[in-house]
């Protein structure tokens, strides 16, 4: 009866009682991470927009379009990985009690992650409907703007999950909301081209993962592929492997003390 | 006997801080085993290391057979739980936090379909089956923190001081709850400061502080060894001649605690002769019990 569970899908309850908790509280859950940036994609596309017209050849709000995709998924992923898996982490002691089961703390921190990332898809994925209804873009390969949107979700829950590790009290995110998160999306090509930037800036900034997402979001959402888009993946790739690593290894430290 | 759980000069530090000096302990299977140990004795660090929570610098920990850490999953499969604070999940209902607990230990199909009746009829929540934890007593989530700990029929039960903060009517259900567990033949360790819960309910009972284990036997057999069988408090103002008692009951062991004065005493007939001479004090003649023993053992000094 109780037969070892395989090391694999161990993350699996985990996960699911996430989902179970979040389909009780999804309505206000929701508002947060989809209608939140679908306002600011609308202000500031229509808005906005108005003044601008057309920015890299496409109306306004095509271009913020791509951006705003990207940057949903990474509030939303961060949000989670941060406020709410701290919660559970240091506040409901739910991460002790998992371990009182047969499991161990990789498998929460998959568990957490993969279900941070969902969180980011979902935003996503909704501006992403919203944009096709809106006929922002008609473009079908704008679906492919999904698996940007997805590795988007995967790097910002590992690197939210690195502060949650850190953190000692909830006020301690403000520090990462302000000083990471909100520069990011500024330099990241998610309102204006990196290009307007001073060089040095964006030399930095092309190396972030949102620009690197936003850098492959953007011609895929308006229907061309994107010119080199080794890089940006690599840039997403190492990001995301080299956060989860951190994040476990700083989580565990917390755990052993 | 087959030993349930085997500690071998084990030894575990955090940072500056000597958890565990030497601990060498051995729980037969079918024993209730009480640890009794002033705070920071290290109690919590020993459930820690039940659990490979943690591994030891020093010694070898075996539980159910198995060498812990190195199989700390598989024991834990085997285990049940009760964590010092519930922690029961405040999201989900009664029922829902035993069906995702069943699940974290791979229970599915079988036993997590299975009707979770017979554990909330356990813990005596039938009627509170889709309630939320917030609508819970202290005692009710005590109860359910049990029910929980024995979703995976487990062999052996670890409870962290199971009836901290609990009433005394909550606190004797916990203990009847306990007996029953032990009545199916599962074995339990459990943690506590409450002498009177070990001596109800523990076969027998280590006392711990420091790190180091200071005795171990029976309740009844630790008493009889350490204290004498009579004892009578008396409450004397600080201010009052101190000289009263010294000349009633000299040759019998005394101890001064602030205002309270105790003593020690193998004949009955004794103690109630001081106890009439004390009239005019706040006196009482008690059988000596787990707490003179633990106090004499670890001193009376408080630790935070």
């Amino acid at each position: 009866m109780t037969e070892p569970v395989p090391a694999w899908s161990r993350f699996w309850p985990i996960y699911r009682r996430n989902l179970l908790v979040w389909r009780r509280l999804a309505p206000a859950s929701l508002v947060g991470n989809v209608v939140e940036p679908l306002i600011t994609l609308l202000a500031f596309g229509y808005g906005l927009g108005s003044l601008l017209r057309e920015v890299e050849g496409v109306p306004y709000i095509a271009f913020l379009a791509a951006g705003s995709l990207c940057m949903s998924a990474t509030m939303a992923a961060s949000f989670e990985s941060l406020y709410s898996a701290f919660s559970r982490m240091h506040v409901q002691k739910t991460w002790e009690t998992l371990l009182n089961a047969p499991l161990v703390l990789r498998d929460i921190l998959i568990a957490e992650w993969l279900w941070a990332a969902s969180k980011g898809v979902l935003s996503g994925c909704a501006i992403l409907l919203v944009a096709a209804l809106l006929n922002v873009s008609r473009e079908p390969m704008m679906l492919l703007t999904i698996p940007v949107i997805v590795a988007v979700g995967l790097c910002f829950a590992a690197m939210g999950l690195i502060i949650n590790a850190i953190a000692r009290s909830y006020d301690f995110f403000n520090f990462y909301f302000t000083l990471v998160l909100m520069p990011m999306i500024f330099i990241s090509g998610v309102y204006y081209p990196i290009d307007q930037l001073p060089s040095w800036l964006a030399l930095v900034a092309s190396k972030l993962p949102l620009a690197a997402a936003v850098d492959l979001a953007r011609p895929l959402f308006l229907g061309h592929w994107p010119t080199d888009p080794l890089p940006s993946v690599l840039i997403i790739l190492a990001w995301t492997m080299g956060a989860l690593w951190w994040a476990h290894h700083l989580t565990a430290r917390r755990f052993r003390s | 006997m087959a030993a349930v759980v085997e500690l071998e000069a084990v030894g575990k530090s955090f940072e500056q801080f000597e958890a565990i000096k030497d601990l060498s302990l051995r729980v037969e299977a079918g024993e209730c085993f009480g640890l009794l140990g002033p705070n920071g004795a290290g109690k919590s660090t020993t459930v820690k290391l039940l659990l490979g929570l943690t591994a030891p610098d020093r010694g070898q920990v075996t539980v159910l057979g198995l060498p812990v850490p190195e199989h700390a999953l598989q024991v834990r499969a085997r285990t049940g739980v009760v964590p010092q604070h519930d922690a029961l999940d405040p999201d989900f209902t009664v029922v829902e936090n035993l069906e995702v607990y069943a699940r974290y230990f791979g229970l599915r199909a079988a036993v997590s379909r299975a009707d979770p009746t017979p554990l909330l009829e356990f813990a005596g929540l039938l009627h509170k089956r889709d309630a939320r934890i917030s609508e819970l007593s202290g005692g009710m989530r005590r109860r359910l923190s049990l029910a929980r700990a024995l979703v995976n029929d487990p062999e052996l039960l670890l409870l962290d001081e199971p009836t901290t903060g609990l009433d005394p009517q909550a606190r004797h259900v916990i203990w009847e709850r306990l007996r029953r567990q032990l009545g199916r033949g599962r074995t339990i360790v459990l943690t506590t400061h409450f002498l009177e819960e070990a001596e109800r309910l523990c076969d027998r009972v280590a006392i711990i502080d420091h790190g180091r284990c200071i005795a171990v036997d029976t309740p009844r057999a630790l008493i009889a060894a350490h204290v004498e069988p009579h004892v009578v408090e008396i409450s004397l103002p600080t201010r009052e001649s101190p000289q009263w008692p010294i000349e009633h009951c000299e040759g019998e062991r005394r101890e001064r605690v602030g205002d309270l004065l105790y003593i020690y005493t193998p004949h009955g007939a004794r103690a109630e002769r001081w106890l009439q001479a004390a009239s005019r004090y706040r006196a009482l003649h008690r059988a000596a019990n787990l707490d003179d023993v633990f106090l004499k053992l670890t001193g009376r000094d408080l630790r935070d």
